[in-house]
């Protein structure tokens, strides 16, 4: 399962890349992979020091090199637990640079070493001015070009789009960060999720075991449930190339998705409003939708575009659709973008003619099989 | 989350399918915690286990199994009045949400955790997310599989701990195709079934959300005991509007169709992510309820059960103007914000007649929220 299709539901989250140029970096990704020769980039994600990122990375490299893979560490985390000594006492270690600065990778020794997989953690890092790359995750996509697959480990503070979220909770700040589509791009990712109280144990803290006990495993948390979440979008993301590249029928379920059907006469902020909070409350995705059919006025076009405005304020994706069949274009629109749940306005129309063959939300109901309609009064 | 200090608390190891080592999760830290907090049993464990599952196991005091005979053959069972004897501070037990052979005392093993947890035991275990109650639903719409043992939400829900583990679905492949999960005879058919392509994905996605949400819960249990203030992942925008929103009242329609039971996961599952109020209605045309035919009564009876089991208070009123009209009134004098109502499906004449109540709904509630809730009962593809 490569993580480097991006496909074109993806572009949404290419806003998400980091400066300067979002698309130069896709290239680039887009080019490394072609030249990988298999090699594949795995991420361990821990939501805080102590939660055993490096001993779980460490042990998958020790149980790979008693299957016979070709296995060397490049660096690793400066104070290690007598478990992770352990562990890399089983391992071949290439020494890092030691410079006032800090540590970097040997490349050249490493690339001139040419094993299978190399550990590097943790994987934000500057490396000390004159190294070849500025940044340890770029060692990184050098190793992979040259064939190298990489097992490395990342905390969410050093992930950039979440080192502001996790300042503001922890008070703990960072220069070292890796931008989060290195994520999305990666082939595998993997959590390592255990309870605020393990980690604070691990940090010399009394274990409580009995659920969030004080302030301090409050904030961890916090912490748990984004980082929870961001491996949740990459698996999502990863599902969909997956989907795409299989031809096979989009997944339901695991992640909820609402799509507002906007009218000029519906009651949009209403709609708008119970969209945004749903999404927040489900960590979901919100997208509206108009239907343009022939001869709407001009005063319909300027309510529509009131209306979108506001939603695309709350974080809505907008889009306007042209067909003179809406129900059926929705219905299309939604199975495309596996939407969970469409909201919709009750029809204004009442004569016995639309109620027996085509009122419109009726008809949604019936043709929207496998998503949940939610009618919303004016 | 009890605030019952004398009751063990109970911490869930969450995977999404077999395999990804939940068990050995739990049994290494079961084996750092002897170290730390002493006493801590192994009361149940899968005899056939996976060798390196076997070794962390061998490592921890072991409760001998009940040995059960039925029709013939050996079965072994959590012996739960042998660990209420040996009295142990943490006790693990494997598989919550095994169902126990036929004439043990317990049927389920979540009830015998029950029991070791009422008796002050703090319990340790495993399960998979396709076992929660509420995700029957959307693991059938992933995976096409009807789940038939499940635990009810409740359980978890009480859980002081949830802990997600994750491996990729292609580590959990090799470890498959190696024969570390199931037996050779079996891998094939594990491949074509639950480990299908993109099911593994979708599950385990569904598997970190829902760890994520039980994180969130236990925040917002944790912030309303202590007062405590921090803005939340899940109100980290609205947080100037969240609070002056009234709060929303969720009522599920009950009818005897088998559907009513989705409808109510489903209910629930909203109630929790909304913060919501919930109460499930059966409205009944004849005078009384008991006048019911029986195979109906015992159909709305079970539901309502089910609705009760999954913390949903329940209401029977009469309805003889028509149900549609009952629900949409009980809804207004009730300040229901949304009326949740299964998609009846029924043919064209029925629709002539006006008989779809679905659509009575729809058209009697203008000025409320209804939802009306998709069947998920058919897997993807069908």
């Amino acid at each position: 399962m490569t993580g480097y299709t991006f496909t074109g539901s993806q572009k949404m989250r290419l806003s998400e890349l980091p400066r300067p140029s979002p698309e130069r970096l896709l290239k680039q990704v887009q080019a490394e992979e072609s030249k990988r020769w298999g090699a594949k980039l795995k991420i361990f994600l821990g939501y805080a020091p102590g939660v055993g990122k490096s001993y779980r990375m460490l042990d998958e490299a020790r149980r790979r090199h008693e299957r016979g893979e070709d296995v060397v560490v490049g660096v690793v985390q400066g104070q290690q637990s007598e478990e992770v000594q352990a562990l890399l006492r089983r391992l071949e270690i290439i020494p890092p640079f030691q410079t006032p600065e800090g540590e970097a990778i040997d490349l050249n020794a490493i690339l001139g070493r040419a094993p299978q997989v190399c550990v590097i953690d943790p994987l934000a890092a500057r490396n000390p001015s004159g190294s070849r790359h500025a940044y340890r995750w770029q060692d990184v996509q050098e190793l992979l070009r040259n064939g190298i697959s990489v097992l490395s480990s990342v905390n969410l503070l050093h992930v950039e789009e979440y080192k502001n979220k996790v300042q503001a909770i922890t008070g703990k700040d960072t220069t070292q960060t890796i931008p989060k589509s290195f994520l999305l791009a990666a082939d595998d990712i993997v959590i390592v999720d255990v309870p605020p109280d393990l980690c604070l144990w691990r940090q010399g803290e009394k274990l409580t075991s009995t659920g969030i006990s004080n302030s301090q495993e409050r904030q961890l948390s916090e912490l748990r449930e984004l980082a929870l979440l961001l491996t949740a979008e990459v698996v999502d993301a990863q599902l969909e190339s997956y989907v795409h590249a299989h031809g096979i029928e989009p997944v339901f379920g695991a992640h909820e998705r609402f799509l507002l059907c906007l009218t000029p006469h519906s009651n949009a902020p209403a709609m708008i409003e119970s969209g945004e909070r749903n999404k927040e409350r489900f960590q979901g995705e919100l997208y509206t939708v108009y239907v343009c059919e022939p001869g709407r006025s001009k005063r319909d076009r300027v309510m529509i575009r009131k209306y979108f405005d506001a939603a695309q304020k709350a974080g809505a994706a907008t889009e306007i659709l042209e067909s003179d069949d809406p129900i059926s274009a929705i219905v299309e629109y939604a199975r495309e973008k596996r939407i969970t749940q469409i909201f919709i306005g009750h029809s204004t129309h009442n004569t016995w003619r639309d109620r027996v063959f085509g009122d419109p939300v009726l008809r949604l109901i019936r043709e929207a099989e496998g998503i949940d309609v939610r009618v919303f009064p004016h | 989350m009890s605030a019952d200090s004398s009751r063990g608390s109970l911490k869930v190891y969450l995977g999404y399918a077999a395999g990804v080592g939940k068990t050995f999760q739990m049994l290494a830290d079961g084996q750092a915690a002897v170290q730390q907090r002493g006493n801590v049993v192994l009361a149940y464990f899968e005899p056939h286990s996976r060798p390196d599952t076997m070794a962390q196991a061998q490592a921890l005091e072991a409760v001998p199994h009940r040995k059960v005979e039925y029709r013939g053959k050996i079965f072994e069972e959590m012996d739960t009045e042998a660990v209420l004897r040996r009295r142990p501070t943490i006790a693990l037990v494997d598989e919550l949400a095994h169902t126990n052979i036929p004439g043990s005392i317990r049927s389920k093993r979540w009830e015998d955790v029950q029991v070791l947890l009422d008796a002050g035991i703090e319990v340790w275990t495993t399960m998979n997310v396709q076992h929660i109650e509420s995700l029957n639903d959307q693991v059938r719409q992933i995976t096409g599989i009807q789940v038939r043992e499940t635990v009810p939400d409740g359980i978890v829900r009480r859980a002081a701990e949830i802990v997600a583990v994750d491996v990729t679905p292609d580590a959990l492949l090799n470890r498959l195709k190696r024969g570390a999960i199931y037996k050779p005879e079996m891998v094939e058919k594990a491949l074509t079934g639950f480990f299908k392509g993109s099911n593994l994905g979708a599950l385990r996605e569904l598997t970190l959300r829902q760890a994520a949400h039980e994180v969130d819960l236990r925040q917002s249990a944790y912030d309303e005991m202590r007062g405590f203030r921090l803005p939340r992942v899940s109100e980290a925008r609205a947080s100037g509007t969240t609070h002056n929103q009234p709060k929303e009242r969720i009522l599920i329609h009950i009818t005897p169709d088998p559907s009513t039971a989705m409808l109510i996961r489903r209910g629930r599952r909203v109630a929790d992510y909304l913060h919501a109020d919930c109460t499930a209605l059966f409205v009944h045309q004849t005078p009384e309820f008991a006048q019911l035919p029986a195979e109906e009564r015992q159909a709305v009876e079970k539901h309502l059960r089910f609705a009760r089991s999954l913390q949903i208070a329940t209401r029977i009123v009469g309805g003889s103007n028509g149900i549609a009209k009952a629900v949409v009134e009980f809804a207004r004098r009730n300040q229901v914000t949304q009326i949740f109502v299964a998609h009846s499906v029924v043919g064209l004449l029925a629709r002539l007649r006006g008989r779809n109540f679905t659509e009575d709904i729809v058209r009697l509630a203008q000025d409320l929220q209804v939802t009306v809730v998709a069947d998920r009962s058919r897997g993807p593809g069908s």
